[in-house]
């Protein structure tokens, strides 16, 4: 089982060397997990290092394919806040 | 009554180095009452003196990306080329790249006297590759200060390092000191292998901050403290923070208005949270500086800003034109300390011809027993401490209070961007001058070295004089001089007390 990275990345850096395995590696466009060597941080901590630190919401996957950080869980912006305010920029 | 003489205090205390009469933007009395080991650091620091800003430059280097903790008024999607504020960088740089970017700025902007590293997330969540940097600059670049900009959470375990590479300036963000404040402020920061949020997050950042501070102040490292202030949140909260740092041995704070647009993409920004206004802003200023020396200069720069606080010339470094660059650093060292001793001379010049013009007290014009209220005048610069700028070039003025007391700096107004294509910050259909007039809101006069008609007329219709005559004169002097113009014709009679206390 492993996790992954996806294009929302924006190569921070913060959770390279933070992952046990050493299993995130510099990539373009993005970093990436190297599924033979992530755990999912089992055995080394309760939480997956890697989505602990990271700062975008929906840049990481889980196994199961669905965001660690799912939107408004690390920003605190209700999803519909910002589609709000999204919206309305695109409309000026 | 008895005028004071600009500047008098200061000839007898301090009669070499130290800030200026009236100007300086942290405050006069305690910059002049500095022991002779601290000055030496900051008088060439221009995010420690309001004076060397003025003549200094400074650069970031963006090599530390990761952050550990989420601020609510930053979002780490940062890569834009056209704005201007903290967190914000165009290219990150490895820690080899940032050296011989700071190299060549040094060589070409022999200005520059301090290298910071500031972001885009936190440097000491990213030590080695901060530390690589400092290692390698310390090395290479010995007539460069480096100073180091941190939110605080790793700073205990980073302060022996700091040390070690001669770090003599930090800088901690330090925005409350209560954690149900702080959650409201920081979601959550990333501890011992987990995220946690809310005031026990807060809590944890809290106290690495202080005891950070202590721990720097021990080594004899200056700390300056910077703080955003948010309507609403910490706003009144702030003069508690100054209170604690300063008593916990804090050189400067530094209060700076939070920016929120909904465009940023940050919490503040999308849920509407508003920044201060700038008379919000100078209000808590001035309620802080009675216990602490406020910096009241600070443009909020980005992560990989080069030049003059005023400026940003990030564009003519990028990676590929430096990789152009050939850099004889030797010879450039030279001609730094050439330059940096002309700056010297210079300054100590002004001071010595600001102790005569002294003579020139506002006795000639105050009638005895009179009082006259303060003024706060706009003045057009390109560096120097000059008037030296024409309006219409002005992208930023700086704001100065001329009174009975003297000239002091206030703060700098930013012109919103010339070429807005409109809309949000704006206002329908607003002129640029519009603009200016609103961003001047409170000042009663603008100097600068020349004006055009057109915006000449508008100004003075909207109760702002402008006025060109002082060009390439001081600006303290020539803010004085206008004062003085103002007082002989009448205009600060002051009114009674009854319209005084509504004033």
């Amino acid at each position: 089982m492993s996790l992954s990275i996806i294009e929302s990345c924006v190569n921070c850096w913060a959770c390279e060397p933070i992952c046990p395995n050493d299993a995130i590696y510099e990539a373009s466009p993005h970093f990436l997990i190297d599924p033979k060597k992530c755990t999912e941080c089992e055995g080394d901590y309760a939480d997956a290092q890697c989505a602990t630190i990271c700062p975008i919401e929906g840049a990481i996957l889980t196994a199961f394919d669905e965001p660690y950080n799912p939107p408004g869980s690390l920003t605190g912006i209700p999803p519909e806040k910002m589609a709000e305010a999204m919206a309305e920029i695109q409309a000026r | 009554m008895e005028l004071k003489v600009l500047g008098q205090e200061e000839a007898s205390e301090a009669p070499k180095g130290g800030c200026s009469a009236g100007s300086c933007g942290s405050n006069d009395d305690q910059m002049s009452h500095l022991p002779e080991s601290i000055r030496e650091k900051v008088y060439n620091h221009p995010c420690y003196s309001e004076e060397a800003h003025h003549y200094f430059a400074r650069m970031h280097v963006a090599v530390a990306p990761a952050c550990n903790i989420q601020c609510h008024y930053c979002n780490r999607k940062y890569d834009c080329a056209n704005e201007s504020r903290p967190g914000v960088v165009s290219e990150l740089l490895t820690p080899d790249q940032a050296v011989k970017k700071t190299m060549a700025v040094a060589a070409n902007i022999p200005q520059m006297t301090v290298l910071g590293i500031a972001g885009p997330g936190d440097p000491l969540a990213n030590p080695e590759r901060t530390f690589e940097t400092f290692r390698q600059l310390s090395e290479k670049a010995p007539d460069i200060k480096l100073c180091v900009s941190t939110n605080g959470l790793a700073l205990p375990d980073c302060v022996d390092e700091l040390a070690k590479h001669n770090i003599d300036h930090v800088t901690i963000t330090i925005n409350t000191v209560d954690p149900e404040i702080g959650a409201k402020i920081y979601p959550w920061i990333f501890w011992n292998n987990r995220r946690i949020r809310g005031a026990k997050g807060a809590k944890i950042l809290i106290e690495q901050q202080q005891k950070g501070l202590e721990m720097l102040v021990e080594k004899g490292i200056l700390v300056k403290v910077n703080s955003v202030m948010i309507p609403g949140v910490n706003d009144e909260h702030l003069q508690e923070v100054s209170r604690i740092v300063k008593s916990k041995g804090a050189f400067l704070h530094n209060v700076m208005p939070l920016i929120a647009e909904a465009e940023h993409g940050t919490f503040y920004g999308v849920m509407g949270q508003r920044g201060p206004s700038a008379k919000e802003l100078q209000d808590l200023q001035d309620a802080c500086s009675g216990d602490m020396n406020m910096m009241r200069h600070c443009r909020q720069c980005r992560a990989d800003a080069v030049g003059l606080l005023g400026e940003d010339r990030g564009s003519e470094f990028t990676l590929d034109k430096i990789e152009h660059m050939d850099i004889d650093y030797e010879a450039a060292m030279e001609k730094r300390a050439k330059v940096h001793e002309a700056i010297e001379n210079e300054l100590n010049e002004k001071r010595t011809e600001k102790d005569d013009s002294n003579i020139v007290s506002l006795a000639e014009v105050a009638e005895e027993g009179k009082s006259y209220r303060p003024v706060l005048m706009a003045v057009a610069t390109s560096g120097g401490g000059v008037i030296n700028q024409h309006f219409g070039h002005a992208r930023e003025f700086l704001v100065y209070e001329a009174s009975t007391e003297g000239v002091r700096f206030i703060s700098h107004r930013k012109v919103e961007d010339l070429y807005c294509s409109g809309g949000d910050t704006c206002g329908d259909g607003e002129t640029v001058l519009q603009g200016i007039i609103r961003v001047l809101e409170g000042c009663e006069a603008v100097l600068c070295s020349k004006i055009g008609y057109e915006p000449w007329s508008e100004l003075e219709e909207a109760g702002i004089q402008p006025n060109g005559e002082h060009a390439m004169e001081a600006i303290e002097e020539g803010v004085f001089a206008v004062y003085k113009e103002m007082i002989e014709s009448g205009k600060l009679d002051q009114e009674t007390d009854a319209e005084k206390v509504t004033a």
